[in-house]
């Protein structure tokens, strides 16, 4: 910890202010987040609809930023929860991006592996593998591997939602490819290294 | 002549077929030409956003890029689906508040021979062209059959109104673009204040019981105010009001059957055209019933499976419900 002035010590101030995880977390999201503007006023918490499973509503959250909370804020399953609904960022009178931010938080937690469940985070994965496989979406396939793993349970009682979605042509046994896979791989090896470099 | 470029996603010719069904079969008399964007790829929908950032604007940006080289007398992208759109415009958007970020995804897209002035186009979903481009006039001399005596609760999603870069729409929260549109064709609009509320998203597959209170909130509301029926205009809230309210009665032990359509379809009835015609038929929870209300007879399908004739047959695990939920999903 950096040296303590004698005048903070006074105070009763015991840590020194240490914004690098809020600068990080702003430099990884993709506009302009605003996130040091939060005046935690608490309208996100109160405007979202899922808050009620979150661990920390988005105004805490966001206050454990400033706070330089690493593991907790990473740990926490608030991003995860977050359906990205909007309707925090529409209210918010700092216009703070905090969808944008969870995308970001999700992001570094995955990369620390610092979440708690792994459901969330494989099916993201296991969404973008196929894209990146195909080029499009694959239903089936993302249906298929992600319950067989994290729902086994939910497996039987989601049989005639899934048999009505087969019969009815509602998703198709075979993904679609797109012509020019050759392209998309080479960009997004591209942007991968352009992401590492950042 | 109204012509745009036109991105379909990925759920267009799969869980949404029928809502490319029934937009096709309204093109012709509302003189509107759509042009595919050739070869374009996934959006990565909310999922690549929550991995990492400039390959996840890439793949956004390739359609951008695909779509400005393909330019012919119109700079519009029209989206039918929410999240689609919602992905198209914010990297337009973001690609210019943050140039650094502009600039690595351009220099993303030309390994492969591509980029994309951020501005270029326009992104808009499809309701607010039909609305706003075409307008309620046109659409109403359409109407060959009005829809007078359906009752529905117009449903406009989260990802739509919100959060508006551009500020196309009336209002983020209570937008009245859709309500406008279904009174045009005749419907009996219901005031449903959530009509912007989320349906879960992916949360239906990732964490269940946040997904089923959402959707019950959304079912319930709606069959409080009498509504027939539902209508969106996003394939991931159809998908999740329609397939996943059998599993959501089940958790909450309710009986709730309360059918979701997609705006176009309800169009294509209001000019005339058949069920069939429309993808009418592929919900799985029917709106036969329901159009019954405004004489439109929907053949009935054959029901998947034959029904098991003893009550007992293989041994299968408790069903998922509010009671044993959260048992599975804690590593």
């Amino acid at each position: 910890m950096p040296h303590m002035t004698d005048e903070r010590v006074r105070a009763g101030i015991t840590h020194e202010e240490d914004l690098s995880l809020l600068n990080e977390v702003s430099m990884k999201t993709a506009g302009v987040s605003r996130l040091e503007m939060c005046i935690q006023c608490g309208t996100c918490g109160g405007s979202c609809p899922a808050a009620i499973d979150m661990d920390h509503t988005p105004r805490m959250l966001f206050a454990m930023l400033r706070a330089g909370m690493r593991q907790e804020v990473l740990r926490s399953n608030t991003p995860w929860i977050c359906v990205s609904c909007y309707h925090c960022v529409v209210r918010c009178p700092q216009q703070v991006h905090i969808a944008d931010v969870m995308y970001t938080l999700k992001g570094m937690a995955s990369k620390a592996k610092l979440y708690r469940s792994s459901t969330a985070p494989d099916f993201s994965k296991t969404f973008v593998d196929m894209v990146k496989r195909f080029g499009r979406g694959y239903e089936l396939g993302l249906v298929a591997l992600h319950y067989l793993k994290h729902f086994p349970l939910r497996l039987p009682g989601m049989m005639p939602m899934g048999l009505g979605m087969v019969t009815k042509g509602r998703m198709p046994f075979v993904p679609h490819k797109i012509k020019h896979m050759d392209q998309l791989r080479k960009i997004m090896k591209r942007a991968k290294e352009l992401e590492l470099n950042s | 002549m109204n012509k745009y470029l036109y991105y379909p996603g990925c759920s267009m010719d799969s869980s949404a077929k029928a809502y490319q069904e029934s937009l096709d079969a309204v093109l012709e008399p509302l003189d509107l030409h759509l042009e595919e964007i050739d070869d374009w790829n996934c959006c990565g929908a909310t999922e690549f956003l929550g991995i990492n950032l400039i390959p996840a604007y890439s793949l956004i940006a390739r359609n951008l890029a695909l779509a400005a080289n393909q330019m012919n007398g119109t700079r519009t992208v029209v989206a039918p689906c929410s999240a689609c759109y919602l992905n198209l415009a914010k990297a337009d958007h973001y690609m210019q508040e943050r140039p650094a970020l502009g600039e690595k995804v351009n220099e993303a897209l030309a390994a492969g021979g591509l980029q994309y002035k951020p501005g270029t186009l326009d992104v808009r979903h499809l309701i607010d062209v039909l609305v706003y481009d075409i307008g309620l006039e046109t659409i109403r001399s359409k109407v060959t059959q009005p829809l007078t005596g359906l009752r529905v609760a117009p449903y406009m999603g989260c990802m739509l109104p919100r959060p508006d870069y551009q500020n196309r729409w009336s209002d983020h929260e209570h937008p009245t673009e859709l309500d406008d549109l279904l009174r045009a064709l005749g419907a009996e609009v219901i005031d449903y204040p959530l009509t912007t509320s989320c349906c879960g998203g992916h949360m239906a597959q990732i964490g269940p019981e946040t997904a089923f209170e959402l959707l019950r909130r959304l079912v319930a509301d709606a069959d409080e105010r009498g509504a027939h029926m539902m209508v969106t205009v996003c394939p991931m809230c159809q998908m999740n009001v329609d397939a996943y309210q059998g599993e959501m009665n089940h958790f909450f032990g309710t009986r709730y059957h309360m059918p979701v359509l997609f705006f176009t379809q309800l169009m294509g009835l209001a000019f005339g055209k058949k069920p069939a015609e429309l993808g009418i038929g592929t919900e799985l929870v029917s709106a036969r019933d329901a159009l019954t209300n405004i004489g439109v007879e929907v053949p009935v399908a054959e029901e998947p499976g034959a029904k098991r004739k003893k009550a007992e047959g293989l041994p299968m695990p408790p069903r998922w419900t509010k009671h044993t939920a959260g048992k599975e999903t804690v590593k």
